[in-house]
């Protein structure tokens, strides 16, 4: 099968679902004549033309808000933040227009529409440019989060994100975007709230979303050496969240390591062992642990990245403290 | 321009002070090539009068915040070179203590309020510093410096309006460079003279041609007169250019080169350098010999960036919280 990048992968789901529906449109930050910021977008404008590759000012607030207002109306927005980090300057009308329109209309006013951009560190950008808000956006009724962590992943929910009905925050990996992978020319669509087993094994569930899939994936290599078997599951949506995909491999392997770029309280992982632990508490042989970025913002020097992040070394000492070893 | 209204001194001291922020600029440029510099970091080589200008119209207790285009500024308002380099090398003997990077330098005992990275974010935060010297019944200025991007965040109306309805002894300062990025002023407005936006607010509002220290001295000194005399903000729209791309890791493909070679005919180190020449304020030799002392500056603050350590990995749980003992989650 051919292999193409992460930005590749999105591009076709976008070039893909704007093809065939004429109500899809792009807008954002650098999207159409810089051709993307991190160049997800390039060659869009050239195929669809201003009207429907939008550069925008500086203004997320305002084209948030537009794009709501465009679902309200009947069109599909995508609306691109150059990073997750400055949503945060949008977030009312994520959170108090597109998550409560369908409802506080009485079922009328549905948005089908998509946010999405990159989400997490990069390197040492500092306190404000390195931040993972999954969980803040899961936290709230009425959105989907979808995080892929793979080329393939990424292209088939982001085609089903851009067909949901409802508003769907979808977040990448400014550390992802240049990485390669299996896609097939045929088009496919991955539903959004169905987790994936990555790796099968027997000693272990490791569950993570996202970019830190890497280190999920680096650490079950690695522990394979030493002769411990790791399940590493990959739950590609965080609303909803598969917690049946999670609690059948704990009722396997009844022990479980949750990995997460995220600070830690009432985080994604926190959610998952309270879930865990309600219904699969009787298969468990050790506790949940739970590796999170460290309770900071991240600072910008190199020894607070490495300080900072999920790596193999910490994930292994987790899982092998799971399993008393 | 009347050049006999300004000094010897004055124009030396723009001298000095421009040599140093394009000199240290072109330093970090190389340093960020052999990666002793990472992540985004933005260069301010062209724009130098802007903040040349303003630090000869104010006092040194006047206060500066600035987005993360910021290297400038800080040396302007008196970090050391190498206070500032050692932030760019994220060591500890940074003006952050290399938790601020690029993006982020601070210094408190300079006045000099920060970088800040989230584009707009310090334009209330600007009225935030006025409003304290306001309440407190100080004589100081606050000059807030964003880009021509940044005019289009939200936050700018809202702020406008209460700066004006509360009289904050405040001067907002576009640096209108022409670019957002890639995208340029026209593409982002209907109102290209961007000193109009504060006329809706009837906030004393100005163009400035941002090329040389003279105008922006003189566009400065009348705002900060009036923020002094309670008569409340002014909008300065100060007109300028990046020679560079927006950060290191852009190639700036958006533009032509005989747009950049236009300005730099009238690139404001080479202007102030002609003025000293043909005023007899200084000669070739005196040039060459603060050219020297400059560039031995920056190469003490490389040094000095080399030898100093990384700030330790417990650091990360260090100021976060005023709060001493603050209980972490940890693993
Ligand atoms: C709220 C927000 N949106 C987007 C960005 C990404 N970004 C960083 S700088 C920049 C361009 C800003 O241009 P301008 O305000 O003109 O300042 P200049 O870089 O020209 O000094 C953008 C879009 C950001 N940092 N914050
Ligand atoms: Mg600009």
């Amino acid at each position: 099968m051919r292999s193409i990048q992460f930005r590749e992968a999105l591009k076709e789901a976008l070039n893909e679902e704007m093809r065939r529906d004429p109500d899809v449109f792009l807008m954002g930050e650098e999207v159409a004549e810089y051709n993307g910021a991190y160049k997800v977008s390039q060659g869009m404008l050239e195929e669809f033309g201003p009207k429907r590759i939008i550069d925008t000012p500086i203004a997320e607030l305002g084209f948030a808000g537009i794009g709501v207002g465009a679902a309200m109306n009947g069109l599909r927005p995508v609306i691109e933040f150059m990073t997750f980090n400055f949503s945060l300057v949008a977030i009312d009308q994520v959170i108090n227009a597109a998550a409560k329109m369908y409802q506080m209309s009485g079922g009328q006013f549905n948005i089908p529409m998509v946010f999405r951009g990159p989400t997490g560190s990069a390197g040492q950008l500092g306190a404000q440019h390195s931040q993972a808000f999954e969980n803040w956006y899961a936290n709230c009724p009425g959105l989907k989060v979808v995080v892929p962590s793979n080329p393939y992943d990424a292209k088939g929910l982001l085609k089903t994100a851009i067909r949901d009905n409802d508003p769907v925050i979808f977040m990448e990996s400014e550390q992802m975007y240049g990485d390669k992978g299996e896609v097939p020319e045929e088009e496919y669509l991955i539903p959004i709230g169905v987790a994936d087993i990555k790796r099968a094994g027997t000693d272990v569930t490791i569950v993570s979303f996202g970019k830190i899939m890497k280190v999920a994936l680096a650490t079950a290599e690695a522990l394979a050496n030493e002769g411990i078997s790791c399940e590493v599951i990959d739950l590609r949506t965080v609303r909803p969240i598969d917690y049946d995909t999670v609690i059948n491999s704990v009722k396997k392997t009844n022990r479980l390591v949750v990995v997460e770029e995220a600070w830690p309280l009432a985080s994604i992982s926190s959610e998952i062992a309270y879930m865990v632990q309600k219904v699969a508490f009787d298969h468990l042989d050790a506790p949940i642990r739970r590796v999170n970025t460290q309770d900071t913002p991240l600072g910008y020097a190199p020894t607070f990245v490495q300080e900072f992040l999920p790596n193999v070394e910490r994930v292994s000492k987790a899982v092998k403290d799971v399993l008393y070893r | 321009m009347a050049t006999n209204k300004f000094t010897k001194e004055t124009y030396l001291n723009w001298y000095e002070q421009m040599l140093l922020m394009r000199r240290f600029e072109e330093k970090a440029a190389q340093l960020y090539g052999q990666q002793k510099i990472k992540g985004f970091c933005h260069l301010y080589i062209g724009q130098e009068a802007v903040v040349a200008g303003t630090m000869s119209a104010l006092k040194k207790e006047d206060r500066l915040i600035t987005a993360y285009r910021d290297h400038a500024h800080a040396l302007a308002c008196g970090i050391s070179a190498k206070e500032v380099m050692a932030e760019l090398y994220g060591k500890v003997t940074g003006c952050s203590k290399g938790k601020g990077g690029s993006m982020h330098m601070f210094s408190k005992e300079h006045n000099f309020f920060g970088g800040h990275g989230i584009v707009g974010g310090q334009i209330p935060l600007g009225a935030g510093i006025a409003f304290a010297d306001q309440y407190r019944g100080g004589d100081q200025v606050t000059v807030c410096y964003f880009g021509d991007g940044a005019a289009r965040q939200g936050a700018l109306h809202e702020t406008f309006n209460m700066a004006m309805l509360w009289k904050l002894p405040v001067i907002f300062v576009i640096e209108n460079n022409g670019y957002a990025m890639g995208t340029s002023v026209e593409r982002t407005t209907n109102v290209m003279e961007m000193y109009k936006i504060g006329e809706s607010y009837e906030m004393p509002s100005f163009a400035v041609d941002g090329m040389q220290p003279e105008t922006v001295h003189e566009a400065m000194a009348e705002a900060a007169k009036r923020a002094r005399a309670n008569e409340g903000p002014t909008l300065l729209e100060i007109r300028t250019y990046r020679y560079r791309g927006h950060s290191m890791s852009d190639p700036a493909k958006y533009r032509t080169k005989e747009e950049v070679e236009e300005y730099k005919k009238k690139d404001p180190l080479e202007m102030v350098k002609a003025t000293l020449l043909s005023k007899k304020m200084a000669s070739e030799a005196d040039l060459e010999t603060l050219e020297e002392k400059i560039m031995a500056t920056i190469n003490e603050a490389v040094e000095f960036s080399e030898n100093s350590p990384f700030p330790d990995p417990s650091a990360l749980y260090e100021d976060i919280y005023a709060e001493p003992n603050y209980p972490f989650i940890k693993e």
